[in-house]
């Protein structure tokens, strides 16, 4: 059965003279073993150098605020439940009085963890999120870590910093959901 | 030949094409409920354990394509299937009529008109029967341009959690409270888009099984406070347990997070129905382990979201997800080389311009 066209047939012909002293093919060899010293060279210095990873990269997790700075999360489980990783693990809680500037809503994620070593960035959380509070940042990406202890993420490295805020470039035609009254009047 | 004549005739009814036998009296919905749960007609207010209920929601609209077998005419208008009777020879349309999908995607459009669709808030999402009937029957948005109706909190006791704003006005905690309980303390006020379910006068609901009214709502109006934003029901585990209680039967379902009782329910049968009411000391008072005793893991149907990340062979997906990915997928422009396919005898499903899935007839 002939696998690809490529396939050559064998032959036992006779070597002429310079196949015999072998010196040809040895310089024709280093020729391309030396050819190779001079390329440019396809290797990255990560972490000294990093690559641009491109508009839609699936990278770091970032739970977003809202223009206010409240936290959209609400801790509905639908992003812990969509993951086929089981990486996500929330504790729900409800808003006090005097709370309104920090949560969006009645009900708030009070613990939210990822633990990034389950996780396989596949994106699911962030399709399934109701509220648009779970993003996979495209520029920026889970640094590599020593400790086992460093690896499940709480709010504190997951939230978003408002003096640095994520925009989403590729994605910034999300349609918001008729459900949120607030997202459609910030999109009109 | 005297026990023949005193046997009530059976009435043969036809739904969706297949035939069942039953007494007079029967109600449309109760007789395609005897056929099983692909003909049976989605119910939101009608409850059968509670006398008087159904009628309100119109979700469970039928098409009655002939009377009888006398007058074989059909119905001039679709009915409400939860208080018609059937009659000898009546031939009933439900999924199968186009007529009847139209006028429950229209009663689901009306029951979302004011319902705040806070799910990813509410603790009844996942087992709400709101949620499922819009899942089968809703569309994605709204054409509602208004602000939705808003009430003032109401404080109803301190285990009970009233959110006026998802309630559909079913009655069926209504007829709960007037029938199960001794004296009526609960009832709806107001008219139209203002009526509202309500305690007499600010009077607490403190009837020992005042508690099954969150049982019994089919949205998330009435919740538990105990169980408040304890947890989602797809990350608990539900298990069947009893104990011997001197008010109630002592039947519950228990639920689960990981050892801990995090919340105890009344048993639901197939149909979402409570039939043995359990007191609020089972409730509310009761949530410890040793508290029970327990029978055996509750039977939960394989498409609901509780069997989520719970693995079993039979488990079955919805295929709802499948089916929007196949609405929704654009063809790649693939310019890969194909004209070795042959040689690496790949299957040519691999290169198709279109998903697999999409191609399917519809399951």
């Amino acid at each position: 059965m002939q696998l690809t066209n490529r396939s050559k047939q064998v032959s036992n012909k006779e070597m002429t003279l310079a196949e015999k002293m072998y010196l040809p093919a040895i310089v024709g060899g280093l020729a391309i073993t030396i050819s190779h010293f001079f390329r440019k060279k396809p290797t990255i210095q990560y972490p000294e150098v990093k690559k641009y990873l491109g508009p839609i990269y699936r990278g770091h997790h970032i739970l977003k605020r809202d223009e206010q700075g409240r936290e959209r999360c609400t801790a509905c489980g639908l992003c812990a439940v969509a993951c086929p990783a089981e990486a996500i693990s929330m504790v729900a809680a409800e808003r006090k009085k005097g709370e309104e500037n920090l949560y969006r809503e009645e009900k708030y994620a009070a613990v939210y963890e990822i633990n990034m070593l389950r996780c396989i960035f596949c994106g699911l959380c962030e399709e399934a999120c109701p509220k648009q509070a779970v993003y996979l940042r495209h520029d920026l990406m889970v640094p590599v870590f020593q400790e086992r202890d460093e690896v499940i993420y709480g709010k504190d490295r997951l939230v978003e910093n408002m003096n640095d805020r994520y925009i989403r470039v590729a994605n910034s035609e999300v349609q918001a959901t008729p459900t949120e009254p607030s997202l459609t009047r910030a999109a009109t | 030949m005297a026990e023949q004549e005193i046997k009530p005739q059976l009435l043969k009814v036809t739904i969706d094409g297949i035939e069942v036998e039953v007494e007079p009296g029967t109600t449309i919905l109760q007789a395609a409920r005897k056929i099983g749960p692909a003909v049976a007609p989605p119910a939101m207010c009608y409850y059968q354990p509670l006398k008087g209920s159904g009628g309100k929601c119109r979700a469970c609209l039928v098409r009655v394509a002939a009377g009888s077998a006398k007058d074989p005419r059909p119905m001039p208008k679709l009915v409400a299937s939860c208080l018609t009777a059937v009659q000898d020879g009546m031939i009933v349309e439900n999924e199968t009529s186009p007529q009847v999908i139209d006028a429950r995607n229209g009663v689901v459009e009306f029951l979302l008109l004011n319902h705040p669709l806070d799910c990813p808030v509410c603790d009844q999402a996942g087992e709400c029967d709101l949620q499922n009937f819009a899942f089968d029957h809703g569309k994605a948005t709204t054409r509602y341009e208004e602000d939705r109706r808003t009430f003032e909190k109401r404080d109803i006791g301190p285990n009970i959690q009233l959110h006026m704003t998802r309630c559909i006005l079913c009655y069926r905690c209504v007829y709960t409270a007037d029938q199960i309980t001794n004296k009526r303390v609960h009832g709806v006020m107001n008219r139209g888009d203002a009526s509202e379910i309500s305690t007499y006068i600010e009077k607490a609901i403190d009837n020992d099984f005042s508690g099954n009214v969150i049982d019994v709502c089919p949205v998330g109006a009435l919740t538990d406070k105990t169980y408040r934003f304890k947890n989602r029901v797809w990350f608990t585990k539900p298990v069947d347990a009893h104990r011997n209680c001197p008010t109630c039967s002592g039947k519950v379902t228990l639920w689960y997070r990981g050892d801990e009782v995090i919340r105890v329910t009344a048993r639901k049968n197939e149909w979402n129905e409570v039939t043995e009411f359990i007191c609020n000391t089972c409730r509310f008072e009761t949530k410890k382990t040793s508290d029970w005793t327990i029978e055996e893991p509750t039977k939960i149907s394989r498409s609901s979201v509780i069997s989520a990340n719970k693995y079993r062979a039979d488990t079955i997906k919805p295929s709802f997800g499948e089916r929007l990915a196949a609405a929704d997928y654009k063809p790649i422009d693939d310019k890969r080389d194909t004209s070795q396919l042959s040689i690496q005898q790949l299957p040519a499903e691999r290169f198709a311009h279109v998903l697999p899935a999409a191609l399917d007839p519809e399951p």
